[in-house]
């Protein structure tokens, strides 16, 4: 291995004291730069972070008040100084009930995808398709799903939506909960597998009755993960569900949702919605972080 | 559940539960292929109609005219720019990704290392909206008040390289503040993706290294690297992979400009920012919305090849 | 959650937030972007007044035209008219809600707000990107008493679909002939030169952040956030600034007799006219079907409270009402054009 070869150099080299010193100090000060290097490019990704953050408050939080939680959709109070301030609950009301659905249709699809690759098809060439295929699904541009939804929802329904932005968003429910899924399950050693399945219980039983459980907490924390990355998702919904200014249950119609609702009072144009749009804003990434930061809690408490 | 600890299982009572597990199963793995072929065919069927009246000219034609009458697509400019982005973005993400690898992996202290990495994937789970308009209200004028204003023209005039600084957009939304967005989106795949498989090297590897006197950083790059260089290149693809599909954060800072962009600042397009940008008016079956999908599917045939490339990379080896 | 649960969630789901419309009756519109404000300002007011609630999707004008033409909304809105032919094959009839201007605002440290004066000429020069520099001696020569800086010019549009863009365009289209065969006009047209930007919010970024930059939007926006903006000349040679009296004239001096209301408010020869003014359209099916028929009635009642009660909102939020002749014009229409599947009209006047 060069590597080896490499070593077997350095430490082959001539005992010439003052050029063994000399390189010495040139290896120890490679080593401190790099160190260095590697320092900055972990505080540059700090910064960022930090700075979107920072960035989010300092604009979001002075919106951020009950109003915005409880009222839906006003139009601008310009000009008309006594006109009711408007909130964001249509947009709420309406992620949280797509990403719902989004949830609820594309998580049982998804354990049970997840399910076959780990107990009937870890090594097969149709399980490694379903595999490949889950993962190009997981990192696929999201925009074309909505594409597709246009076209197999959306239009032959006539109009947009919550149905159409749900089944978008349960297309990239998935792939996530499949990865989780297969990742905790083959987890499980075999022996508990065996153990089962020596007591006479038949597989079906084996895998829901006790293999779920083992895997439980993993398979929430997927949950919780696909639950939050839907939640932000933009592009797909723009094509789908698009928006409503109304607080609605009526998923047969368009529906708004908090990222689309963000990206069109941002563009509106009349400051008091674009602070609005910022409130939101922050309000999704403080969400979305939160459930990452539990989901990832969970992950590792079970490791 | 019926059992017995001496008697073998008796497979009638739960056969016929076993056989319906096991096609509800089996059933679901075909939906899910069956959802990737629908996808594709939609996308294919869709762009149809641009495909059949402009032919592979398609690919190579910059003109991308809307107007009633005379209606004219082609995708060479959003093509480019989704590649030249993506690749800028990879460029400006990969040493920054290695440095936070090897940081997490080899030199941070223990303590620090779960909440550093726990900030970095949180990173991760930003929406991509948020970018976005961080970008745009952020980056934007950061990069046009202190980078472009002050520097740009003096840049220009450098040597061989000056062009790459040459333009007259003075706006900040160009393909540099594209690319620099993506970059720290997909930052964090990279760099937990290396992490993982850094942490894969077996120690023995690492500490003969150091026994016979190597520095971090030359067990880094003597035994860690080559050991883990193709993993890490399937990683540094996943990223790629991530970045041509961005569509929110790079359509509020790219510049929308339907036109090849020569230099850093200059203002370009991408494939999906001109899908998210003009899908809403483009009349349904007309052609403007029947090329978008033909770039739709041309988008996922570039993601396709480049995810797939990453994962065959990145697939568990036989360690010998 | 076990099933016990998930029932009791389920039964109380009616009790949660209503939308409190279940009462009364709702209209659905979709279409333009550049009416939003006001459509939302009017529904808000018709709400209470009327109790007719409007639930209006600004998916761009083309969304509009699909959504109308596909009955899947009871109006369409759309800034760019439709000629009688499509109106024909489609079976809707048109009319104007309300005018909007459009007007360029630039950058230009030193300059005050309508200060800068710009020919047609000079604006399709800018547009094509033939014009360098703010202190061309063009520029200079018809603007001898303010100092322009010696900074590149920058020309921003809209990169996103709208009928702003094509307000302006058709604007241009008309002042030169190179550019009606070149860029020509459209909802999303091939920009010859500058930088594009996403929605009016983007555009107006590019001009607050970027000295020398130029770009066009609307004029209730450009008020709103208090952009510096440009005069133009019009057609009779005078060179106006971008103010309501401006934008009254263009209205005025309108001819609204023409079919489908399709009138022309673009580069008027009036002395007084703002020359990029635009009427923006509510496309109405003419043949409604018997369970349509009641919404189709809402609807007109909706834009006839707005014209007799909503030209103040409108005023306020810098949009110019028509003139009442036009209004007029507009009943009559309905009461022409709109049939129930018994032939009688829909529209019976403003008491029904």
């Amino acid at each position: 291995m060069s590597a080896t070869t490499d070593l077997h150099a350095i430490a082959m080299r001539p005992r010439d004291e003052s050029a063994r010193r000399a390189r010495g100090r040139r290896r120890h000060l490679v080593d401190q730069a790099v160190r260095l290097f590697c320092l900055i490019a972990t505080a540059i990704g700090v910064f960022f972070l930090a700075s979107i953050l920072v960035t989010l408050i300092w604009r979001g939080a002075p919106a951020i008040d009950l109003t915005v939680f409880i009222t839906d959709f006003r139009p601008t109070t310009y000009g008309e100084p006594d006109a009711e301030k408007g909130g964001l609950l249509h947009a709420i009301l309406g992620s949280f009930v797509q990403a719902g659905m989004g949830v609820a249709v594309g998580t049982p699809i998804g354990i049970l995808v997840g399910t076959y690759l780990s107990e009937y098809a870890r090594q097969t060439a149709l399980g490694n398709a379903v595999r490949f295929v889950s993962d190009v699904l997981l990192s696929a541009p999201s925009i074309l799903v909505g594409l597709f939804i246009y076209q197999l929802v959306v239009l032959p329904m006539g109009g947009f939506s919550g149905i159409a932005g749900g089944l978008a968003l349960s297309i990239i429910v998935i792939p996530v909960v499949v990865r989780t899924t297969e990742d905790m399950l083959t987890l499980i050693p075999n022996t508990l597998r065996e153990a089962v399945v020596a007591l006479g219980a038949p597989k079906w039983k084996m895998i829901t009755l006790v293999a779920y459980r083992a895997a439980l907490s993993g398979m929430v924390t997927g949950i919780l993960l696909a639950f939050a990355r839907i939640a932000g998702e933009t592009a797909p919904l723009l094509l789908t569900s698009f928006g409503n200014n109304v607080v609605t249950w009526d998923m047969s119609k368009a529906m708004a949702s908090l990222p689309v609702t963000i990206y069109q009072q941002a563009n509106s144009g009349f400051p008091d919605l674009i602070q609005i749009a910022w409130a939101g804003a922050l309000m999704i990434t403080t969400g979305v972080l939160l459930v990452n930061i539990i989901a990832r809690t969970l992950l590792r408490k079970r490791i | 559940m019926k059992s017995s600890a001496i008697a073998p299982a008796r497979r009638s009572s739960g056969s016929f539960g076993d056989i319906v597990f096991e096609w509800l199963c089996r059933g679901a793995g075909v939906f899910v292929l069956l959802l990737l072929g629908g996808i594709i065919v939609t996308l294919f069927i869709g762009g149809l109609p641009a495909f059949r009246q402009f032919g592979l000219d398609f690919l190579t034609s910059t003109r991308w005219d809307p107007v009633e009458g005379r209606e004219q697509f082609g995708g060479a400019v959003a093509i480019v720019g989704t590649v030249m982005s993506s690749i800028l973005a990879i460029i400006l993400a990969v040493p920054v990704a290695f440095g936070i690898a090897f940081f997490l992996t080899e030199l941070a202290p223990p303590w620090l290392r779960r909440p550093m990495g726990t900030a970095i994937e949180l990173l991760a789970a930003v929406p991509s909206i948020i970018f976005g308009m961080w970008g745009l209200f952020v980056l934007v004028p950061f990069i046009q008040r202190n980078i472009q204003l002050p520097f740009g023209d003096a840049l220009g005039t450098l040597p061989l390289v000056g062009f790459l600084f040459q333009s007259t957009n003075f706006a900040g939304t160009s393909i540099f503040a594209a690319s620099l967005v993506l970059a720290i989106m997909i930052l964090p795949f990279i760099a937990a993706t290396m992490r993982d498989v850094f942490e894969q090297v077996p120690p023995v590897y690492k500490e003969s290294a150091y026994g016979l006197g190597a520095t971090r950083w030359e067990v880094m790059g003597g035994v860690v690297i080559p050991y883990t260089r193709i993993s890490v290149v399937g990683g540094i693809m996943l990223g790629l992979g991530r970045a041509l599909g961005e569509t929110m954060a790079v359509t509020f800072v790219i510049g929308n400009a339907n036109r090849i962009a020569t230099s850093f600042f200059d203002p370009t397009t991408t494939i999906a920012s001109v899908i998210a940008m003009e899908f809403p008016e483009s009349l349904a079956g007309g052609l403007q919305q029947s090329s978008l999908f033909a770039l739709g599917f041309l988008l996922f045939l570039i993601s396709f090849i480049v995810l797939a490339s990453s994962r065959y990379l990145l697939r568990p080896r036989l360690k010998g | 959650m076990n099933r016990r649960s998930l029932l009791a969630l389920s039964a109380a789901l009616p009790m949660l937030p209503s939308t409190g419309f279940a009462q009364s009756a709702t209209i659905t519109g979709a279409g333009a972007t550049f009416p939003r404000p006001l459509y939302e300002r009017w529904a808000q007011a018709v709400r209470e007044q009327l109790g007719i609630a409007l639930n209006y999707q600004s998916i761009g004008s083309g969304g509009g035209i699909n959504q109308i033409t596909a009955r899947t909304v009871d109006f369409g809105a759309t800034d760019a008219p439709l000629s009688t032919a499509q109106l024909t094959e489609r079976r809707l009839m048109q009319f104007p809600s309300v005018l909007g201007s459009v007007v360029l605002s630039a950058n230009l440290p030193g300059v005050a707000d309508n200060a800068l004066r710009l020919t047609p000429e000079i604006i399709v020069e800018i547009f094509m990107g033939r014009v360098a520099r703010w202190n061309d001696p063009r520029l200079v020569e018809m603007n001898r008493d303010i100092r322009l800086p010696n900074l590149p010019v920058s020309p921003c549009y809209r990169a996103d679909g709208s009928g702003t863009t094509w307000v302006f365009t058709t604007y241009l289209s008309r002042v030169s002939e190179a550019w009606r065969t070149g860029p020509g006009a459209g909802t999303a047209i091939s920009w010859p030169a500058g930088n594009g930007a996403r929605g009016n919010e983007g555009v107006s970024n590019i001009i607050r952040n970027t000295p020398g930059a130029i770009g066009y939007i609307e004029n209730a926006y450009a008020v709103v956030n208090r952009m510096t903006t440009t005069q133009i000349r019009n057609k009779s040679g005078r060179f106006l600034a971008p103010e309501m009296p401006a934008f009254l004239a263009a209205a005025a001096a309108a001819d609204w007799t023409v079919p489908n209301f399709a009138a022309d408010t673009i580069d008027l020869a009036d002395p007084a006219a703002w020359p990029i003014t635009s009427p923006t359209y509510i496309l109405l099916p003419t043949d409604p079907p018997a369970d349509k028929v009641a919404a189709s009635r809402n609807t007109m009642r909706f834009f006839d409270w707005a014209f007799r009660n909503g030209g103040d909102m409108a005023r306020r939020l810098e949009y110019i009402a028509l003139p009442s002749v036009a209004h007029d014009m507009i009943r009559a229409a309905w009461a022409r054009q709109v049939r129930d599947p018994s032939g009688a009209a829909v529209w019976t006047g403003s008491a029904a």
